[in-house]
């Protein structure tokens, strides 16, 4: 017996069947985001899931022309950039949309932060968060190393060095890295296995728990739209929020599309192990404020290594971003809740700093 | 609907011991797999160079007063320099802080490594900025046309 459904077609009512589409259906209705003073900073995460997704689809295609190999990775781009019809494009896209996903990536996390979404009961949710731009930092620092070039083989070196000076565990964790004592084709052999198979791997499970939570448990009220009116006022997610969503996107890809063309990423020189570090070497933007506190650092604080206190100081702020929804509940005590705020507009403020001497300071002097 | 069946003492007992054993052979299982893996993560060892002496590519007359050079002492970059005075001088090139190498600059007559900004005078000892420890000095010999590098001591 068939009932007519006027809403739908017979494809739909077929699926249906198979699949549950209804159900679906109840679920994207019933969705709704809460509307306040702070919702603009609610798009972030959707950019950089869209973002990703350009990641994704960029990487896939550099991977039918790289060859990770000591002897033939920089030639493989090079062709790419100078041979491949677009393959400039794909290539400056994909280093482009990374820097841009991690930028949104922060701006989430810190709007997270100051709205103090990751209290009872959305911890989960925010640490995955935090796993996952650790896995966004790792994507980055990774991919860094496949051209082969001089800023990229120096970049690995020190960025491998850094766990290398953790005690006991550091030789170790460097050797394990490095695939060998240096930097080598071991290394890019690895990071290439590590970039392409190993991370999407945990990254599709992480970024899957993140988002059934974010189902789960709804978007996140800040505590000043807790109260009153603007406690009860919402849009429905479908289609209302997701159209702006898609605005959103559409902006995140023009800005992509002008970076991309107008400021193609460049190849520089093949790496070579037997050439001193180039005069101005710099890492990436995201690792800028680490960079520059490991250049100020003096070789001896107290007895103990400079880099060692940078590389363990790095740690403790990981560590309390990650436990800051057990810290700043909301039946903790007021200057426990005030803590977080504090913390967020100090870590801002040092991130800014040190990323603006980096770029400000002479390299040579 | 079934009723609950009272198990004796001896079947609890029973239960137990099949908890335990599905318990430690998943736990073996596991165990025989992540080892594997482990130990097939870990890079085998690679004979280390162990070149002590090496003959460099350049004639002595060839280095010029004030520069330096990276040349190749085994698997790892060193550095020849000419000091201002006229000396032979050879380090380890890599920096103590972060392993970057390390390169001559003939405007403060300083070894620098541009990474992170740091100093050695001409004595490999670390002056300024963030390396902990000093370079490895090699001694360097001049035996008619070569130059001849080696680990001290």
């Amino acid at each position: 017996m068939e009932t007519r459904d006027p809403k739908h077609g017979k494809l739909w009512l077929w699926l249906d069947e198979r699949i549950g589409l209804k159900e679906i259906e109840k679920l994207a209705r019933k969705k709704e985001v809460p509307v306040h003073r702070h919702t603009a900073w609610y798009y972030f995460g959707g950019m950089t899931l869209f973002l990703f997704m350009i990641q994704v689809a960029t990487g896939i295609l550099l991977l039918l022309y790289y060859r990770p190999s000591a002897g033939e990775a920089y030639e493989s781009i090079q062709f790419l950039m100078t041979e491949v019809q677009f393959g400039w494009l794909v290539r400056s896209i994909h280093a482009w949309s990374a820097n841009l996903m991690i930028f949104a990536m922060f701006i989430h996390l810190f709007s997270a932060f100051f709205m103090k979404a990751y209290r009872s009961p959305r911890e989960l949710t925010w640490i995955s968060g935090g796993g996952l731009l650790g896995l966004a930092l790792a994507f980055g620092f990774t991919g860094y190393l496949l051209p082969w070039n001089e800023l990229a083989f120096f970049a690995t070196r020190v960025g491998t060095e850094i766990p290398g000076v953790v005690p006991v565990a550091g030789p170790f964790l460097r050797r394990l890295l490095r695939g060998g004592e240096d930097v080598t084709g071991a290394t890019l052999t690895r990071f290439y296995g590590i970039h392409v198979a190993i991370l999407p791997a945990i990254v599709t499970i992480v970024l899957g728990l993140h988002l059934f939570l974010v189902q789960k448990h709804g978007m996140s009220r800040p505590p000043s739209a807790e109260a009153g009116d603007s406690a009860k006022r919402s849009m429905p997610f479908f289609p209302n929020f997701l159209l702006r969503d898609l605005v959103g996107w559409l902006c995140a890809l023009g800005v992509l599309a002008a970076l991309a063309a107008y400021y193609p990423t460049e190849l520089g020189k093949k790496a070579d192990a037997f050439q001193p570090a180039p005069i101005g070497i710099k890492p990436e933007w995201y690792f800028m404020a680490m960079f520059q506190t490991l250049k100020l650092l003096p070789g001896h604080i107290l007895g103990i290594e400079g880099e060692l206190l940078g590389v363990l100081g790095f740690g403790v702020i990981g560590l309390l971003l990650v436990v800051v929804p057990f810290i700043d509940k909301r039946t903790a005590p007021g200057p426990l809740r005030r803590f977080s705020t504090v913390f967020g507009i100090i870590l801002i403020f040092y991130l800014v700093l040190l990323t603006y001497l980096g770029y400000t300071m002479s390299p040579t002097k | 609907m079934a009723k609950d069946v009272e198990f004796p003492a001896r079947d609890e007992s029973r239960r137990k011991f099949l908890n335990w054993f599905l318990g430690t052979t998943t736990g073996a299982f596991i165990f025989s797999v992540l080892y594997p893996v482990s130990r097939y993560l870990i890079p085998p060892k690679v004979e280390e160079s162990t070149a002590r002496t090496v003959t460099l590519p350049v004639k002595p007359q060839e280095v010029k007063p004030n520069s330096g050079q990276i040349f190749r002492f085994g698997s790892q970059p060193a550095i020849l320099i000419n000091t201002p005075a006229g000396e032979l001088k050879a380090f380890s090139a890599v920096c103590t802080h972060l392993a970057c190498i390390v390169q001559y600059r003939s405007d403060i007559n300083h070894i620098w490594c541009a990474c992170h900004n740091g100093h050695f005078d001409l004595n490999g000892k670390n002056i300024e900025g963030p390396p902990p420890k000093p370079l490895e000095e090699y001694a360097v010999n001049v035996r008619g046309d070569q130059v001849v590098v080696s680990k001290r001591g």
